[in-house]
């Protein structure tokens, strides 16, 4: 059976109950996909033994009837979460060589389901980016192209090498995180579904920290289904991140029925962006029309604060990345820069972080260290963790008012040329996460879903945002959308 | 605000980063695109407003306050780029 690799979870799930198919044949599929696909460099540590094995695993427990979901599906991960034994080094220098004593909490939740590894998956440093440019392993590459223009496009970041490899099919899924809109924007870069749980769904546990009030991992799937499946086994309850929710995880997939009749959905009008292209607009009232014509009212909102989100974001991420970066000092794990005669404990430490970190983690770290120091604490700290109050306070009051969901577009744009940010300054990469990054300052989901081409043939996708802890209704919102959109184009395959 | 020389020295300092001489005019100039940003935020009429501390409200879990892992000192130092008699080694701290 030829194109293991190209099957939704969904789809593999019932094939390898029915024994038509076993794990080790989908993992060869996904694995000889990996080989063909260097030129996306989406999978930049291969883990092509230890799925094997997990593969076998699987089987032998398919065989005896009973098994979960997601056993013997083969996954990529992003490199973000630490694997045991595999290295783990948040597409960073200074973690270089860094092999993990422990299994993050996410992935041992997959592995504990039977989920396969197939490798890890390349992302920016530290997840510090929203077009994977910024990671030690270089550009991961997206595999749509402008028709036939030959330029390469970025896959979106920071989880750009999960969005890469899903939407190449080198694996069935991947996980991503999601800080400022790294899972959300990727997956519209790439005609993927990407959803952000609500903040303390995930256990956090042994995902490299970014931003901790902001970060969520979720899943990165070809389908709503998929994305229902996956995320299930990747939540619950976890002692040891005390951020972490002990609340029930309900079964999202058996929550999916499409029907969204009576559901009220809100379209924020401060979303309307000064030079939003026509495209993105047209893409926005087209999926407004689909979920209307699925039976749902349609009621405009306002969300004032939302041209703040992003200011204060660009505060209070950095303040926590530059407290959370703090523990790469060369000691006890990764880098550690060569010292001079002479060189004392804060030579080592100034040259191992010159040395280790990239140009934008060092950007951000010093920003959060300015931010974060005497004099400017209020100024700046106080001031963005007040202004994400009353954006969280927006969003509270839309929901109080009967909103069960909220529709903006995903991205400003469709995905742009690798290097073709380069000269533009800093702020102009961060808006890229202009749509996304509300959700992460209210702790909200928020899911992107694939709704049309561009006239360039390039992927955009919607994004929808939930109440808290109600990914069910919002996964069965999206479903509901991604029926009505039909978003069935793949890229043609170049690599 | 803008940021000079000297503070752009500083914030490099604190943060533990070594930054050569001639690359603080460049790292100022981006350190002023960014604040300049974050400037906005003035705008914002945040009286009586609470600084947000947790995004959802939950009271953090207590456990009783007991050993419940340890005896790992193999693990501990495995990744160390310098690990001796099962310490991490570092340059010399006291004077």
């Amino acid at each position: 059976m030829s194109d293991l690799n190209r099957l939704t979870i969904a789809e593999a799930r019932d094939k390898l109950r029915a024994k038509e198919v076993t794990s080790i044949e989908l993992t060869e599929a996904c694995l000889s996909a990996i080989e063909g696909a260097g030129a996306l460099n989406a999978f930049i540590h291969h883990t092509a033994d230890l799925a094997r094995e997990q593969a076998r695993a699987a089987d032998t427990r398919l065989q005896k009837g009973e098994a979960p979901a997601m056993c013997g599906i083969p996954l990529g991960i992003k490199d973000l979460f630490c694997t045991k034994g595999v290295p783990s080094q948040a597409a960073s220098g200074i973690l270089n060589g860094f092999k993990p004593e422990y299994e993050s909490t996410v992935t041992q939740n997959l592995f504990d389901a039977g989920a396969v590894m197939l490798g890890k998956l390349n992302m920016d440093e530290f997840a510090m980016g929203s077009s994977n440019e910024t990671s030690v392993y270089g550009n991961a590459v997206n595999p749509w192209r402008r028709g036939n223009d030959e330029t390469a496009l970025t896959p979106g970041g920071s989880s750009g090498g999960s969005a890469s490899a899903v939407s190449a099919d080198l694996c069935l899924a991947a996980t991503g995180t999601d800080t400022g809109g790294s899972i959300r924007q990727p997956a519209a870069f790439t005609g993927i579904t990407g959803i952000k749980p609500t903040y303390g769904r995930c256990s956090r546990w042994g995902i490299v920290a970014f931003a901790s009030s902001l970060d969520q991992a979720g899943p990165m799937t070809k389908s709503v289904r998929d994305a229902a499946i996956m995320l299930q086994t990747m939540c619950g309850h976890d002692p040891k991140d005390s951020t972490s929710a002990d609340l029930p995880v309900p079964d999202f997939e058996a929550m999916l029925s499409g029907d969204i009749r009576g559901k009220v959905i809100g379209i924020p009008r401060e979303y309307r962006m000064d030079g939003m292209p026509e495209e993105i607009e047209k893409l926005w009232s087209d999926g407004t029309d689909m979920l209307r014509d699925a039976g749902a009212e349609i009621r405009d909102i306002t969300l004032p604060h939302t041209k703040y989100a992003l200011p204060a974001y660009y505060v209070i991420a950095p303040a926590e990345a530059s407290s959370n970066l703090a523990r790469y000092d060369g000691v006890r794990y990764g880098h550690r820069a060569k010292l001079d005669q002479g060189d004392g404990i804060t030579e080592m430490y100034e040259k191992t972080r010159a040395e280790g970190f990239g140009p934008e983690v060092k950007r951000r770290v010093m920003i959060g260290t300015y931010v974060l120091s005497a004099g400017f604490y209020d100024a700046y700290y106080n001031r963005a963790r007040k202004v994400r109050t009353l954006i969280r306070r927006d969003f509270e009051e839309v929901f109080a008012q009967g909103i069960d969901a909220i529709l903006t577009p995903a991205t400003p744009s469709a995905a742009f040329g690798l290097g073709e940010m380069e000269k533009a300054d800093p702020v102009q990469m961060y808006l890229n996460d202009v749509f996304t990054v509300t959700v992460n300052l209210a702790g909200l989901p928020g899911i992107a879903v694939p709704a049309g081409l561009d006239r360039q043939g390039l992927p955009l996708g919607l994004q929808l945002i939930g109440r808290p802890w109600d990914e069910g209704d919002l996964l069965n919102t999206a479903y509901a959308l991604e029926q009505a959109a039909g978003f069935v184009a793949k890229p043609a395959k170049w690599w | 605000m803008s940021i000079d020389l000297e503070t752009a020295a500083r914030v490099a300092k604190l943060a533990r980063i070594r930054v050569d001489e001639d690359a603080l005019p460049a790292m100022a100039e981006e350190f002023n695109t960014i604040l300049g940003f974050i400037e906005q935020l003035g705008e914002v009429d945040v009286e009586g407003v609470e600084p947000m501390t947790s995004v959802t409200p939950m009271r953090l879990k207590r456990r009783d306050d007991v050993v419940t892992d340890g005896h790992r000192q193999k693990e501990v130092l495995s990744n160390a780029p310098d690990a001796r008699e099962g310490f991490f080694a570092v340059p010399k701290v006291v004077e």
